[in-house]
């Protein structure tokens, strides 16, 4: 098994690329890895309501798009999410200061952003109500709450992806296995794989072969996601050690 | 997908850096650290019905040379059967192509997590690690990376030395088992290239830091020794540093200091020619005898012969004190 997938062009060099449905298809490959973490900072470092943050996001994208400026982006001076994060603060605090968000989210439209299920997405807030305080007390380090949604996102993605290849392809059980033994669980003590075997009705090793499957199936979709996102080899395989290689922070 | 929680998220990155275990007699229980080159995993070994310790690569590490290293380390640990060093059950390559070996889960604390003890206990453990080290040693195997986080004490109170993967082999390494043409054409150097620096700073002998590593030899293992009894001094429950001292466990005595000196020596022909000597030394300051790195002054022999025969000579004091009254009331 290779430790990465094959190097390719990224949806990073496709944003800067001159023709137009190139850079089109990039924009909403982009927008779909980083809507979610750009919303839920905006609405925590922001303290943006709902609304707000909501016609942000959309806005920040319509006009990184018109104006190219994530293009611009140079891969010797900061990781792309860095880069794009700095970007964000930028938009918000220009548009505090003009207040000029009549037209927001107009112009540019990208793949459909589902707010309610972001909102939905953060945590432990009741559905309906207002962020409290102290989640939406500005966090001491920006960089590491902006990366902590875009994991966030990521791995979302990727469990969503890795669910609908096993339904495509026949391989549900081995979803159901991986998905009761690394997904279920949450801080809970997880069952033996022999506790396993025996809830799903099949022998312990298989227990271990649909694990192993499912999870290097999780392992290529991460990557790959990842690698669409990372505009150099250096960059991609600086995030991967990061991501899976080490202890999270 | 709805919104994953952070416990999700720490376990989809375990799971997505997990290893291919299809195949094998293990399952994962849980990771339980990670070293310079593999992660380690708590994992049940279904056919013997334990838990053991399994070693596996990180696979954004996987090159040839890190395996290699790896492959080593099990092979190396293998041939050194001492109960200070954790024994090696099982090695091979999993179906992701990864190199793994299974060894004894050591349950227990690294000394740099130990509780605060006595220091006479902790010169204790400084024996013991002295005696594995040393007994590698004499099969051509140096550590090169000795420190309190590699140094595991069990709950029975036995030391062991783990974490071999930057050991260096010595010219015999057929001591070991290990024949040298198979070592190479594994692509296992039993040297390592000039100017990488191998080791941790503040345990690294001089000479190890500048990467010279024709200049390394069992004295940069003394050296490193050294650095933990340092560390260990340092963090002693009580205010006595040797059976026969009463200061402060912050300021060791003048032979404890000396012998740390001596070990820790900038020069490899400073210190102690080999770790059973430094153990001895060690061993002497523990029952409270001279140690060869300190030149005692008068005072202080007379001084240490006193605390060490204090019973006998308290007696003889009183007696000669109650002879004394006896013949003072007598002759009135």
């Amino acid at each position: 098994m290779g430790s990465f997938p094959a190097t390719r062009h990224s949806v990073v060099a496709g944003i800067a690329s001159a023709n137009l449905e190139i850079r089109r298809v990039a924009f909403d490959a982009l927008v779909s890895a980083y809507w979610r973490p750009v919303y839920k900072y905006v609405r925590i470092k922001w303290r943006a309501d709902r609304d707000d943050a909501a016609d942000l996001t959309q806005e920040f994208f319509s006009r990184a798009f018109e104006k190219g400026s994530l293009g611009r982006f140079d891969p010797a001076r900061a990781r792309f999410r860095t880069f794009l994060r700095v970007c964000l603060d930028g938009f918000v605090a220009n548009e505090h200061k003009a207040a000029s968000r009549i037209k927001r989210g107009g112009g540019v439209s990208f793949v459909p952003l589902d707010f309610a299920a972001a909102e939905r997405e953060m945590g432990t807030l009741p559905i309906g109500s207002g962020l409290t305080d102290a989640a939406l007390a500005p966090s001491a380090d920006d960089d590491a709450l902006f990366r902590q949604e875009w994991v966030r996102a990521l791995f979302a993605d990727a469990v969503t992806a890795l669910r609908e290849s096993c339904a495509a392809t026949g391989k549900l059980a081995q979803f159901e296995v991986f998905q009761r033994y690394d997904l279920d669980n949450g801080d809970d003590a997880r069952p033996t794989y022999a506790q396993l075997g025996t809830e799903l009705g099949i022998p312990t090793t298989q227990v271990t072969n649909h694990l192993a499957f499912a999870r290097r199936e999780l392992r290529r979709f991460v990557l790959e996601r990842l690698r669409n996102v990372c505009a150099t080899d250096d960059e991609f395989r600086l995030e991967a050690r990061e991501l899976l290689g080490m202890e999270p922070g | 997908m709805s919104g994953l929680s952070d416990a999700a998220i720490r376990r989809l990155r375990d799971a997505a850096d997990a290893p291919d275990l299809s195949g094998t007699k293990y399952e994962i229980i849980e990771r339980v650290g990670q070293g310079g080159m593999g992660t380690v995993y708590r994992a049940r070994d279904r056919e013997l019905a334990r838990d053991v310790a399994l070693k596996v690569i990180r696979l954004p590490e996987m090159s040839h040379d890190v395996a290699s290293r790896m492959l080593r380390e099990a092979r190396t640990l293998a041939q050194l059967e001492h109960p200070g060093i954790v024994p090696v059950h099982d090695v091979g390559t999993l179906g992701d192509g990864r190199a793994f070996y299974a060894m004894k889960l050591v349950r227990g604390s690294p000394l740099d997590a130990l509780p605060a003890s006595p220091l006479i206990e902790r010169l204790a453990i400084v024996e013991r690690i002295c005696e594995a080290v040393a007994f590698a040693h004499a099969h051509g195997v140096i550590h090169r990376d000795l420190k309190p986080q590699n140094v595991m004490v069990g709950p029975f109170g036995e030391v062991l030395v783990m974490d071999w993967g930057v050991a260096k082999l010595t010219a015999a390494p057929k001591s070991l088992g290990v024949d040298a043409a198979v070592v190479v054409a594994d692509g296992i150097s039993p040297t390592t290239g000039h100017g990488v620096v191998l080791g941790t700073p503040g345990y690294m002998a001089p000479e190890q830091a500048t990467g010279d590593h024709h200049l390394i030899d069992a004295r940069a293992d003394v050296y490193a020794i050294g650095g933990i009894l340092r560390d260990l001094v340092r963090c002693t429950g009580d205010h006595t540093d040797t059976p026969d001292s009463g200061k402060s466990a912050r300021a060791p005595s003048r032979p404890l200091q000396a012998i740390i000196d001596r070990a820790m020596a900038a020069q490899p022909e400073h210190r102690y020619a080999d770790v059973m000597a430094l153990s001895r030394d060690v061993a002497a300051l523990r029952a409270g005898e001279p140690v060869t790195a300190y030149r005692e002054t008068v005072f202080e022999r007379v001084r240490r012969f006193a605390v060490r025969h204090s019973t006998p000579i308290l007696l003889v004091l009183a007696y000669l004190i109650m002879r004394v009254a006896f013949l003072a009331i007598v002759g009135r």
